[in-house]
């Protein structure tokens, strides 16, 4: 179908004494959701495209922990965590990419005291670094006209104030960009975070998900963009709740900086 | 007999700062009572978000009405109590108004104008301060939390704030010698009329009456604070300089987990060995917080210092789509055991005696903890650095370390980490399949 993906491994860069710029972490959902894999191959596309040399852990990657963490299961994240530091310390990983921003914000911030220190960027900041360095250039009209609202993942936003990063990327497609009433610092969750995601919600009058969508709505757009597989989760089923899969597109801003690359 | 008010005045003083200071011991104390946490580091951001966040109210004015509001009451409040200083020492020394004798009459006249338009305004925004609370019912004054003395404790506050600026005003308005200098009066000049028919000694009666009245009613209110959500105004000081410096989504790994994981993965180590000589460290007691004593004293700070206005509630989405979880509640909470732990304390002579409660299940509840998204967004809302989303992840921690209580389908998915590496159940070799799909 689509040209094949170049996606060296650590192992097989290594054998060949070769090192990467930088590692894609893929993340459990990236490697295993089938929503979350399209955003991967994305990404992948992109740096394809870029020829920016990087690697994956593939089969040697595990979980972050995070999830655990989240889930209070502090003793379950370590042991994840001082297996990834041993093996990225290994391979002498000095800066990793992720798709997924909870496990940038503990490769980030929580690896670093248990010895794993690595610059760690989430696929937004790095896709406007390559916009910014002239690697990747937006000149097609694909979204000219369209309506876009960003949801800005709690993990990527609150949790790291990165607000900028995916709205600049946003702003080069010469799309509309408009923002729900609440954005950035006051950005509603989706309501995947500190392990929701795994369970059913507690009892309520509506699902979160159902209520951010509803704040999405209001701003009548064509597409809904976020940066997280679990966002991407969601926002695609409040959509479904809401009868409108069939006029709005939830996509990760990775594809559409693919798809704008014609990718 | 002439020295009779001034003593009057000196045992009140003493009265009402004495049992003040007792109770901030108390409340020191019981603050003490959590877990060491160090704060040491960073100290000139600390004292720059201190002077951002508490003195110059940069977090309050996010919502701009309330925020303009607090801020005048605020001001008004801060600059007011300046007068306090010349009640005092009228009050010991047996002086009237001993600032004109000491200042220029313009620059007196400066001070009082100023106190007293600032006194009109804060009386007017407490009025509508009032109207928020019990006549529109803002929906995050009507929360399950806020019924009972909750409700009133707002309310006792605001009503405190209006007597207090009314008997100002009237003790300025009923001081004829001060009416008559004509400089200053700018707002009691239109009160006074009010008491034009009343006679010398009557003018007198009811000035001295108010002046009595203000004074010993900010003693009632400076000792009502120690039982009252109206604290902060002393503890969003140290409460924002203490705030968390870090990442918002940067969660503490626990260190004494660190060290049994360590020992654990660590091929050389001998699990039967006697523990060495030299690092004898006391296994502590559990993981996470079932109780006040097992937070952090900065948790416990946190409790004091909030004044449930409700923000982080309004914002958190779990709250919002109907569950039963309130950060606010959270905050709330922790203080009422806090309290009540420290009152045992005290009826025990200074030795806590398990009376089979504890935080959690007898005040905060599993369905609260599990319905939390870890979002950071009360954290955000707070206008002075309270985290109550900590406190939920110390109780979470109890519960998946020391209960093994987590919901079925978290056990599942941590299962599923545990033996390959993914939340769900696949296997660790399809990881890179992606690839080729």
């Amino acid at each position: 179908m689509s040209e094949q993906l170049i996606v060296p491994t650590m192992a097989e860069m290594m054998a060949e004494g070769k090192t990467p710029d930088i590692l894609f972490w893929v993340g459990s959902a990236g490697s295993y959701d089938d929503r979350a894999k399209k955003i991967t191959k994305a990404f992948v596309k992109i740096l394809n495209k870029a020829e920016v040399n990087f690697a994956v852990l593939g089969t040697e990657e595990s979980s972050t922990g995070d999830v655990a963490k989240r889930a209070g299961n502090e003793f379950l994240f370590q042991m994840q965590a001082f297996m990834n530091i041993e093996l990225l310390n290994a391979y002498e990983v000095k800066r990793i990419v992720t798709c997924d921003p909870h496990s940038f914000n503990c490769l980030k911030n929580e690896y670093p005291g248990l010895g794993g220190n690595y610059d760690v960027v989430h696929h937004t900041q790095f896709i406007k670094e390559l916009i910014n360095t002239g690697k990747i250039k937006i000149s097609s009209n694909t979204f000219n006209n369209k309506r876009i609202t960003f949801h800005d993942p709690c993990y990527l936003g609150r949790a790291n104030s990165e607000y900028e990063a995916p709205r600049d990327v946003l702003n080069t497609l010469n799309a509309t960009l408009i923002e729900m009433k609440r954005s950035k610092s006051t950005a509603l969750c989706c309501g995947a975070g500190g392990a929701q995601m795994f369970k059913e919600p507690e009892k309520g009058d509506k699902d979160v998900n159902e209520l951010r969508t509803e704040d999405a709505l209001k701003t009548n757009p064509n597409i809904i963009a976020t940066g997280c597989p679990y966002c991407m989760t969601m926002m695609s089923d409040g959509v479904k709740v809401k009868e409108k899969e069939n006029e709005i597109q939830v996509l990760d801003v990775a594809e559409l900086i693919a798809q704008a690359q014609g990718l | 007999m002439n020295y009779l008010p001034n003593i009057i005045f000196a045992i009140a003083l003493i009265l009402g700062i004495g049992y003040f200071a007792k109770n901030v011991q108390k409340l020191i104390r019981n603050i003490k009572l959590g877990q060491p946490k160090d704060v040491s580091d960073n100290k000139s951001q600390r004292w720059k978000n201190m002077a951002m966040i508490a003195l110059g109210q940069s977090k309050m004015v996010k919502r701009p009405i309330a925020g303009f509001l607090h801020v005048v009451v605020y001001v008004g409040f801060v600059i007011i109590n300046i007068e306090v200083l010349e009640i005092i020492i009228d009050g010991l020394f047996g002086t009237h108004r001993i600032g004109l004798s000491i200042l220029p009459e313009s620059v007196y006249g400066f001070l009082i104008g100023s106190f007293e338009i600032l006194a009109a305004l804060v009386f007017i925004t407490v009025v509508v301060f009032w109207v928020r609370r019990n006549i529109i019912k803002l929906r995050r004054f009507m929360s399950a939390e806020m019924k009972g003395w909750p409700k009133n404790d707002g309310n006792f506050i605001l009503y405190f704030e209006m007597v207090l600026m009314a008997l100002f005003l009237i003790m300025n308005a009923t001081d004829t010698t001060f009416q008559n200098i004509a400089s200053g009066n700018i707002v009691s000049q239109f009160i006074a009329p009010l008491f034009s028919g009343a006679s010398e000694g009557t003018l007198h009666i009811i000035e001295r009456s108010a002046w009595w009245l203000h004074i010993l009613g900010i003693l009632v209110f400076l000792n009502y604070l120690y039982f009252s959500k109206h604290l902060h105004i002393l503890l969003a000081f140290p409460n924002t300089y203490y705030g968390k410096l870090t990442p918002k989504g940067q969660f503490d790994n626990n260190d004494a987990v660190t060290k049994e994981v360590k020992l654990m993965m660590d091929p050389d180590a001998d699990p039967f060995a006697a523990p060495a000589e030299t690092e004898e460290e006391e296994i502590p007691a559990k993981f996470g917080a079932s109780d006040v004593q097992d937070l952090s004293w900065l948790n416990l700070l946190n409790a004091y210092t909030c004044t449930e206005c409700g923000r982080c509630t309004s914002e958190c989405p779990a709250n919002l789509t109907g569950k039963k979880l309130s950060p606010r509640k959270i905050m709330m909470d922790t203080r009422d055991r806090l309290e009540e732990v420290g009152k045992n304390i005290d009826a025990n002579k200074g030795v806590f005696v398990d009376d089979g409660k504890q935080l959690l299940n007898d005040y905060i509840t599993k369905e609260e903890l599990w319905a939390c998204t870890s979002c950071n967004a009360c954290v955000e809302a707070c206008p002075i650095s309270i985290d109550p989303l900590n406190i939920i992840m110390e109780m979470r921690r109890y519960l998946v370390m020391e209960e093994s209580a987590a919901p079925m389908e978290l056990n599942n998915m941590m299962t599923n980490v545990e033996n390959n590496g993914a939340p769900w159940p696949y296997n660790q070799m399809d990881r890179l399949n992606w690839k080729d799909e």
